[in-house]
């Protein structure tokens, strides 16, 4: 499979502060890849390289086999970038904004309408309204339009979902989903570890440096501990209490449970169940459970320190 | 036991559009409430109310005992407020913040300073305390601004979407502080677009098109929708709204 996204020990410092760590990576043609990983882990670094707005100190990348620096003109014309920072025209309306990106590219709305229709019909009713005053999932949209006006062969999505409500986030991604069945790359970042699973790979990211590069699905199988699930009335007090257990390893909260791990060669369930049972008379269950994404990325850094 | 919020029938407009409509419900003191809506169902204008920034359009409330219609100014300083988006200044140091703020709430030098020692030394905090806030993780800035908030001992602090971006393991911590702060007695209001976040709390609202829909224990809400978790509660009201409009 050719790549169409190819990273080549990138790195990238801001002064003192290392912001991309040696990069590698590769992305498939027709790939719908996450890159996941919180705040300051140079996941908008990595678009502003690949995007060419930004020189990596070393390493290469190249775009479809072009490369970032040299061939940025083809690039720019080949892809499609959508920022993490609302950054089409506040002032214009969302009809003069989607005409002045075609117009750049050399294009029209007609001719693309067939691309950006189902994105587009949605915004459509508020063509006379300008940008500035859509609210947050319709801005997105329309800057998801906008990428699209000139149908590139990849797209590049810095955070499309951040600060965006749980419905707009997932009608997002049904997006995505129709874009990735045309044959569109897309690489897109998100803070949100639940939105992993809707990849076909992802990069977990922190701090610069790649924790791991698989499958959602590889990702969790990596996980090789007994993890457990506590479900009680009192969460709080039972979190400190395991914490300051002996054989507890990590214990988070999980929305209404507990996920715990213990120390190597404390697997025993039962003796577990006693110790709980003691302090915790009113229900409460332990089974073991299926990590998620959100679990291995706490252990890898974990790991990392 | 006294209420920490209390609104009766509070209402926004904005011209011809009414943004909060007629939302009654209380919050207890030293009680974790979650704010939910979709984006755009007023929780932003309900909250700069409730802060003593917007001045309601009829209804009636208070927060922290005061009415923020007549009372603005007392509410604003018996309140404690913290975003992602604002809250400490990049380019004064720690200890510069603490002072700033402190000043800002009217609170003595040699209370500010007393007060200060405490904080940056209860959040670990002394090896910067010199250093520009700019130059702090992102956990770290989150646990000071938040700690910061609460420098002139607000019964209520306003928590809006705090956890934004956060690396998930600087996310719980941050929710063990806000329980420890709950358990004082301290009132935590708290938005969030985390799901999950939405379980740990005692209670939670959910606003849709300026009122609110639901308001109930995470536990209960599960119940009455029949599911799983907050996340399904959330997308089962939010969805029903946007496709009958």
């Amino acid at each position: 499979m050719a790549d169409t996204i190819l990273l080549n020990n990138i790195s990238k410092n801001y002064g003192e502060i290392i912001a991309l760590n040696q990069i590698s990576l590769q992305v498939g043609k027709g790939e719908l890849f996450g890159l996941i990983g919180p705040d300051g882990a140079g996941k908008s670094t990595l678009f502003r390289i690949l995007t060419t707005l930004l020189l990596a100190d070393s390493g290469q990348a190249l775009v479809e086999g072009l490369d970032v620096v040299k061939d940025y003109r083809k690039i720019r014309r080949i892809m499609g970038y959508m920022p993490g920072r609302f950054s089409l025209y506040q002032d214009l309306t969302v009809r003069e904004n989607l005409e002045f990106f075609a117009a750049v590219f050399g294009t029209t709305i007609s001719e693309q309408y067939p691309l950006i229709r189902e994105i587009y019909e949605q915004i459509e009713p508020f063509n006379g309204r300008r940008a500035g005053k859509l609210s947050g999932g319709m801005k997105q949209k329309l800057a998801l339009c906008c990428a699209l006006i000139h149908n590139p062969v990849v797209l590049f999505l810095d955070e499309p979902t951040t600060g965006v409500d749980a419905v707009s986030r997932q009608e997002f991604w049904e997006m995505l989903m129709r874009l990735k069945g045309r044959g569109i790359t897309i690489l897109v970042s998100t803070p949100y570890m639940d939105e992993a699973v809707l990849c076909q790979r992802v990069a977990l990211i922190q701090h610069g440096k790649i924790l791991s590069v698989d499958t959602p699905e590889g990702i969790i199988q990596a996980y090789r501990k007994p993890i457990w699930k506590l479900v009680s009335g009192e969460s709080y007090q039972l979190l400190k209490y395991l914490r300051s257990l002996q054989i507890t390893d990590t214990c988070y909260p999980f929305g209404d449970s507990l996920h715990l791990t213990l120390k190597q060669g404390f697997q025993d369930k039962q003796a577990l169940m006693e110790l709980l049972g003691e302090h915790f008379r009113d229900g409460y269950q332990l089974e073991e459970m299926k990590p998620g994404i959100e679990d291995c990325f706490m252990e890898l850094m974990e790991k990392e320190g | 036991m006294e209420q920490a919020i209390i609104t009766r029938e509070l209402t926004k407009e904005f011209g011809d559009f009414t943004a909060v409509d007629h939302l009654s419900f209380e919050v207890g003191q030293g009680e974790i409430f979650g704010f939910l809506g979709a984006n755009g169902a007023g929780k932003t204008t309900a909250m700069r109310m409730l802060c003593g920034l917007l001045l309601p359009s009829s209804g009636e409330a208070t927060v922290a005992g005061f009415d923020i219609f007549k009372q603005r100014e007392l509410v604003k300083r018996h309140i404690g407020y913290m975003s992602q988006r604002f809250s400490l200044y990049e380019d004064l140091t720690i200890r510069e913040n603490i002072r700033f703020y402190g000043g800002i709430y009217g609170i003595n030098r040699s209370l500010i300073r007393s007060k200060m020692d405490a904080l940056i030394h209860e959040l670990n905090l002394e090896p910067m305390a010199n250093k520009l806030v700019r130059d702090l993780p992102l956990g770290w800035k989150q646990r000071l601004a938040f700690s910061i908030a609460q420098l002139h001992d607000p019964r209520i602090v306003f928590l809006d979407e705090p956890t934004g971006g956060v690396d998930p393991i600087t996310r719980r911590r941050f929710w063990e502080m806000i329980y420890e702060s709950a358990a004082r007695g301290v009132t935590m209001f708290v938005t969030t677009h985390y799901m999950d976040e939405a379980e740990y709390c005692n209670r939670v609202s959910i606003m849709v098109d300026g009122r609110i829909r639901e308001l109930d224990t995470p536990a209960n809400l599960k119940k009455k929708h029949r599911a799983a978790n907050m996340n399904e509660v959330f997308l089962q009201l939010a969805r029903d709204i946007s496709t009958s409009n």
